[in-house]
């Protein structure tokens, strides 16, 4: 026992760094990605695949806009919002931008003080951020609503090349998808922090796995992903 | 072992941490929003896009999401295969500009 003990230290003094230690992690005959728990590691394999989704979308999206003979809508202006008589550009996305990152903040607070086993600041840290999350895809339906009132549609609207309105609704569409689901998600979660099942590891109903904060920080993934599309449909569909 | 109780204490950071990524966020946010609130123009335009994004993006993934600290072989098999997604926008970026010059000579007006 005791020279395996030993054994084990040389190889954790050894480990290969860099390039090397991505080699030995594969060909190591066992778990490739050491150290990560099997649940975190396939939500990231998930956002990978949910990456190519939205990826999809946008290449689509800048095949139409730089494929059309008709000019593209001037998105500063479609998106302006009037008030007080001044036409204020892009106004409703930058607060729906800053509201989504003020979300993404209160989650990733909400990861740490799971890891610091503060089951109330968690849970509420949650709820903050599934109030926001829900702030986000009403102004997300007021915006749809807007538009389809200004005669957009899949197929027209009134201010040039048709494909604007179908990859409008198809890529925001998608993304007010992921956030409701978001949304559904953090309080299903929220509600096993708040009961304290991390705190006393009761399994769960579905998995019978024991429950731990690390679901926490796996559910801050999803979210902070989300955020993340955002950031790249906020500068490529908006502002472009 | 020390890996273990490592892992078993979950990430750990201090909030001023997350609180100075968040302002940061904001900053760049609003650097974008004012790209086209002074109608800037150009590559000057496009640039800026691209920077503020990037860097957004780099801050979310690495202190939010918790890259900067993961295992190096996940950090990999997640980030390089993002790198096909740019292969797809030079394929079509070709493709588009080929719809383009078909629908201007064909479809065109006098064509």
């Amino acid at each position: 026992m005791a020279e395996q003990a030993a054994t084990d230290f040389r190889t954790i003094d050894t480990e290969p760094t860099g390039l090397r230690s991505i080699a030995s992690d594969f060909s190591s005959d066992r778990q490739a990605f050491r150290n990560v728990s099997w649940g975190k590691a396939m939500m990231w394999i998930f956002l990978l695949s949910d990456t190519f989704v939205f990826s999809c979308f946008l290449i689509s999206y800048m095949t139409a806009r730089m494929s059309t003979t008709v000019p593209w809508p001037n998105a500063s202006e479609v998106f302006a919002l009037t008030i007080g008589g001044t036409s204020l550009p892009l106004l409703l996305i930058a607060i729906m931008t800053f509201v989504l990152i003020s979300s993404s903040g209160t989650m990733a607070m909400a990861v740490n003080f799971g890891y610091r086993r503060d089951r109330r600041k968690t849970a509420i840290l949650m709820l903050v951020t599934a109030l926001l999350g829900a702030t986000f895809v009403s102004m997300q339906a007021f915006e749809w609503t807007k538009l389809i009132h200004e005669g957009v549609r899949p197929w027209g609207n009134p201010w040039g090349a048709a494909q604007f309105g179908s990859s409008f609704f198809m890529i925001t569409g998608f993304h007010g998808t992921h956030v409701t689901f978001g949304v559904i998600f953090l309080l299903v979660i929220a509600r096993k922090v708040w009961r304290g099942d991390f705190d006393h590891e009761r399994r769960g109903f579905f998995t019978s796995r024991k429950g731990r904060y690390e679901s926490v920080e796996i559910m801050g993934l999803y979210w902070h992903f989300v955020d993340l599309v955002w950031v790249f449909i906020f500068a490529f569909f908006y502002l472009w | 072992m020390a890996q273990a109780t490592a892992h078993a204490q979950g990430q750990q950071h201090p909030i001023k941490l997350y609180l100075v990524v968040w302002a940061w966020l904001f900053v760049l946010s609003a650097c974008s929003y004012f790209v086209d609130y002074f109608q800037l123009q150009g590559l000057l335009r496009y640039s800026l896009i691209v920077l503020f994004m990037l860097l957004k993006a780099g801050l979310i993934v690495a202190i939010f999401m918790h890259m900067a600290w993961e295992r190096l072989s996940l950090v990999y098999a997640i980030l390089v295969p993002i790198s096909a997604v740019l292969v797809f926008v030079a394929i079509m970026v070709l493709e588009s500009d080929y719809t383009l010059l078909s629908r201007i000579v064909f479809f065109g007006p006098g064509a």
